[in-house]
């Protein structure tokens, strides 16, 4: 494959002397393969594997007779409700018609000074907490092992009692992204408590009568 | 006066540096290199601060463009002999009373995701490249069959997932939903698979990096 490239340049004078052989090896067909082989593989590779967010759904009740709907204070109760246009609604506490009068939906959005701040606003206290533990970890005043950081997190979380239950309800119409998002941000607000729950009539109903 | 001889000058470039170069990057290239696999559609994961990978065995995939369609995806198992798409095809091959052949189910295990009703399956298989598997799905999409059924009347998702979770207990399932594709689809899909018993999901995302901090 490869040619040797003879030392053509000066005539040879005695017969005696052995033919000299360059050592260079013309590289242009191996380096033109090479290329190839780099530009393939270049374009073919995927680097960044994909990532996951895991979201657990509460199981489905099949008997609804048999089992009991936890009971969660109402002042904890925040409920988002997701609709289209990405516009997102939230109140806080219970929507029972029985009970007038209805809480009022307050308006925001995915931004980061939109649904974010609200989140954090109402659970400043386990996010301080988690904040504070993770501070400890990164500037070394507490060394534990990379695994329990997050079984750390997790019990902290488990132990709040005063963060909100919230509550997420999703209208049809929304984008796939929205849903997403939403579930981001209670990983972003560390939100201890939280569960996608089906939008019922009374909050349609809200949603209708709120000004465009 | 004698000329001044010009030093001739080889054309020749001594290229070992640039090959040593070539021959680490290669080596680089092909020590990292995982092939992106073959996708049926082109779906636009949107994005979260999660820093979790996704598994690459023993993960049933779900896929679900813009329009609404399913395409569904399995692994064959963390080992080659355990050949588990082979055995879900063959279970499904039994419970629509379908027939395929040896060759077709073995040729089922190499490919990838899909997205068409059982019954056109078998074509899918015998398509001899991706451009004859991108014909038939254009096909399908006039047609309007593309996707995988999962109305109620023919719900053949819930029997992929039913199959697949009876030949490994152990499967997790991810989720890979376009950002913009409609909630209504993937609360279906969801239901479907908590009908299944699925509580726990993977949803497919992008990483992206939030810095969150607390006023005072």
């Amino acid at each position: 494959m490869a040619e040797i490239i003879e030392n053509t340049g000066g005539k040879e004078k005695g017969k005696r002397k052995p033919k000299k052989h360059s050592t260079a090896i013309d590289m242009t067909p191996m380096v033109d393969l090479m290329c190839l082989l780099i530009t393939f593989f270049m374009l073919t590779t995927a680097f960044s594997k994909p990532k996951i967010m895991e979201i657990v759904l509460p199981e489905k009740v099949k008997d609804t007779t048999k089992v009991k709907s936890p009971q969660i204070a109402a002042s904890r109760t925040f409920n988002i409700i997701l609709a289209e246009n990405d516009l997102i609604y939230w109140y806080v506490g219970l929507a029972d018609p029985t009970k007038p009068p209805l809480p009022a939906l307050t308006r925001t959005d995915y931004s980061k000074d939109g649904i974010r701040k609200v989140l954090l606003e109402k659970n400043k206290d386990l996010f301080k907490k988690i904040y504070e533990l993770k501070d400890k970890i990164i500037s070394g005043k507490l060394v534990i092992p990379k695994d329990s950081v997050n079984s750390e997190i997790k019990k902290l979380k488990n132990s709040d009692e005063i963060g909100p239950i919230v509550l997420i309800k999703a209208k049809d119409n929304i984008k796939y992204k929205n849903f997403v998002d939403i579930i981001d941000e209670m990983a972003i607000t560390n939100i201890a408590r939280y569960a996608v729950v089906d939008i019922n009539s009374v909050e349609v109903k809200m949603l209708e009568s709120v000004p465009k | 006066m004698s000329k001044i001889k010009i030093h001739k000058q080889s054309p020749h470039v001594d290229m070992t540096p640039m090959v040593d170069l070539f021959s680490l990057l290669l080596t680089f290239f092909m020590l990292t290199t995982s092939f992106r696999p073959q996708e049926a559609t082109i779906i636009d994961t949107p994005s979260s601060i999660s820093e979790k990978m996704a598994p690459d065995k023993e993960i049933l995939t779900i896929s679900i463009d813009k329009d609404g369609k399913c395409y569904f995806n399995v692994d064959n198992g963390p080992d080659t002999s355990t050949m588990f798409r082979a055995k879900v095809l063959e279970k499904m091959a039994e419970k629509y009373e379908l027939k395929f052949t040896d060759k077709q189910i073995d040729k089922f295990s190499k490919l990838n995701s899909f997205g068409m009703p059982v019954q056109m399956l078998g074509k899918w298989i015998d398509a001899k490249d991706q451009a004859k598997r991108d014909a038939l799905y254009n096909q399908l999409r006039i047609a309007k069959k593309d996707g995988i059924p999962m109305d109620s009347t023919d719900n053949q998702l819930a029997w992929w997932i039913f199959f697949t979770r009876q030949i490994d207990v152990n499967i997790d399932v991810g989720i890979k939903a376009d950002m913009e594709t409609d909630y209504k689809v993937v609360k279906k899909v969801l239901d479907i698979l908590q009908d299944k018993n699925v509580n726990r999901f993977n949803l497919t995302t992008n990483l992206e990096k939030v810095e969150v901090k607390l006023d005072k």
